[in-house]
């Protein structure tokens, strides 16, 4: 038997520093996607500088982070969005960001192709309007559709598609797919979870469980389609997929928000899963290395409820967000387990607390008085 | 097939190596976590 | 996809002069370093300080044959060159 502790095994005890880093630039976003895990629309009065900002990257640079993951609400719409991106490729930190598109214009696709270490990701959430702008908005399939053929002309290369799988996109993999393949585009898909404004459309977005099988089917017949190692819950149908399949929160990655805030992952913007602050002595660095929070998840977990499943060292207990925001205990099954524990684990609940965060960033809802 | 030690079988001419992965693992990292 | 275990890898020219391609990053770890290329986005985990010295100082040598026999004890030479072409069939070495 090999002494050797396989990666997996290192990853689960944390990193000296993250591998990677998701960073979401402000919570400012000119759409109000339904699903959206950070509850972005209005910008926070607290949000950190350009100066500020400019000094995470420099400690990115120090512990040498290879990359960040920059999203938001819409990072775009910050007025240092290109400023701090030339900051951070200039000394090598690659950059990935996620965008709705709506600010990609054919200069700057210019302008974006021509920049190493760059990388940029689309967001869709249907392969026609109709699905898409369901849960984006109106008007914001186009936009996507639009800022495609921008970085299509403009000879980016290897863009990626970001789809969150709902009930309503599942059906359409294999358009997403053509979509992709028209634009030299690679496509991702990755896990909804009941977070931010999430948890209000759960219940009507999350895919069926007879969706998740013809998920993992899909995925295992499309290695090459990216998935952020969000659905290694789906692992106990057979194979694993490809991926490190376990949650890297806190040991491998992290979250920055735009008020300097260090989550475990985007999918936790809750006190719960709260590390520490950037602004604090010692910065990230500190937040990351010494965070009572980091420390607990590095610490071997236990399997709890799901220690008697054979399938438990595959799909690890699934998600931890996914459970914090259905009210499930986070040492048991994921509400999606795909031998239905956690569909039990549910319904055996006598009493269902849902947990909100104390921040909320929607715009409010203007509703029109006029009559229909 | 059980590896005891990090041995790689190389045949005589050395066309192919065998690679066990006690020395090199390669993994598929995306983001971890899904959004971005 | 790695498959578990051993996998077979197209023929590696040892006798060529290797080097770390300048597209990737090498960060110390306790168990050795993690390479990540930036341009094919690969992340690859060096197990071994010993391994990780040899790629760093592979350019120095004529080949990566004589890197290993200079830096490399002889019951393990074996594992290191294949050690080294699964690396470069990662594109993290490349022909200097």
């Amino acid at each position: 038997m090999s002494p050797e502790p396989s990666l997996r095994d290192r990853f689960k005890l944390g990193l000296d520093a993250p591998i990677c880093l998701t960073w979401e630039l402000t919570y400012a976003c000119n759409l109000a996607c339904v699903h959206c895990l950070s509850s972005s629309g209005r910008r926070d009065p607290r949000e950190l500088s350009t100066d500020e900002a400019k000094r995470i990257i420099d400690e990115m640079v120090e512990m040498q982070i290879f990359y960040v993951n920059i999203g938001g609400g819409e990072p775009m719409v910050r007025t240092d969005f290109f400023e701090l991106l030339e900051y951070a490729t200039k000394k090598n930190v690659g950059v990935k960001f996620s965008t709705n598109g709506t600010r990609i214009t054919a200069d700057n696709a210019t302008y974006l192709a021509g920049l190493g270490y760059l990388d940029i990701q689309i967001s869709l959430d249907g392969a026609d309007a109709a699905t898409n702008d369901h849960v984006r908005g109106e008007g914001s399939f186009a936009s996507a559709i639009a800022a495609m053929e921008h970085l299509k002309a403009a000879n980016f290369g290897e863009f990626k598609i970001s789809v969150v799988v709902t009930r309503h996109n599942a059906p359409q993999l294999d358009a997403f797919q053509a979509l992709a393949d028209h634009y030299g585009a690679q496509l991702r898909l990755t896990r909804l979870r009941p977070s931010g404004r999430g948890v209000d459309v759960w219940d009507e977005l999350h895919p069926t469980a007879g969706q998740q099988r013809e998920l993992y089917d899909w995925l295992v017949s499309h290695p090459q389609t990216l998935t952020g190692d969000s659905f290694f819950h789906l692992n106990a149908l057979g194979d694993p997929i490809d991926g490190l399949n376990l949650c890297g929160a806190g040991r491998v990655v992290c979250l920055i928000d735009p008020i300097g805030d260090v989550y475990a992952c985007p999918f936790v913007i809750h006190d719960e899963f709260l590390a520490g602050n950037v602004r604090s002595e010692g910065g990230f660095a500190r937040v990351w290395r010494e965070s009572d929070l980091f420390k607990e998840l590095r610490e071997p977990g236990s399997a709890g409820a799901c220690t008697s499943c054979g399938s438990y060292d595959a799909c690890q207990g699934g998600c931890m967000a996914a459970k914090f925001f259905t009210g499930l205990p986070l040492d048991g099954p994921d509400p999606e387990c795909v031998l239905g524990h956690g569909e039990a684990a549910l319904l055996a609940q006598k009493v269902t607390i849902i947990p909100r965060p104390l921040g909320d960033h929607s715009k409010p809802v203007r509703v029109s008085v006029s009559s229909r | 097939m059980d590896n005891e030690t990090a041995v790689a079988a190389v045949n005589t001419d050395a066309e192919e190596l065998e690679v066990d992965d006690l020395l090199v693992e390669e993994v598929s990292i995306d983001g971890m976590c899904g959004v971005y | 996809m790695q498959p578990q275990g051993s996998q077979t890898l197209p023929h590696f020219d040892a006798s060529l002069n290797w080097k770390l391609s300048p597209d990737v990053a090498i960060r110390p770890e306790q168990f050795g370093a993690l390479a990540y290329h930036y341009g094919n986005r690969r992340l690859v985990f060096l197990k071994s300080k010993d391994l990780v010295q040899l790629v760093h100082d592979l350019a120095d040598f004529d080949s990566a044959d004589a890197a290993i026999a200079a830096t490399i004890a002889p019951p393990q030479q074996q594992s290191y060159v294949a050690a080294l072409a699964r690396l470069a069939q990662s594109e993290v070495l490349v022909v200097s």
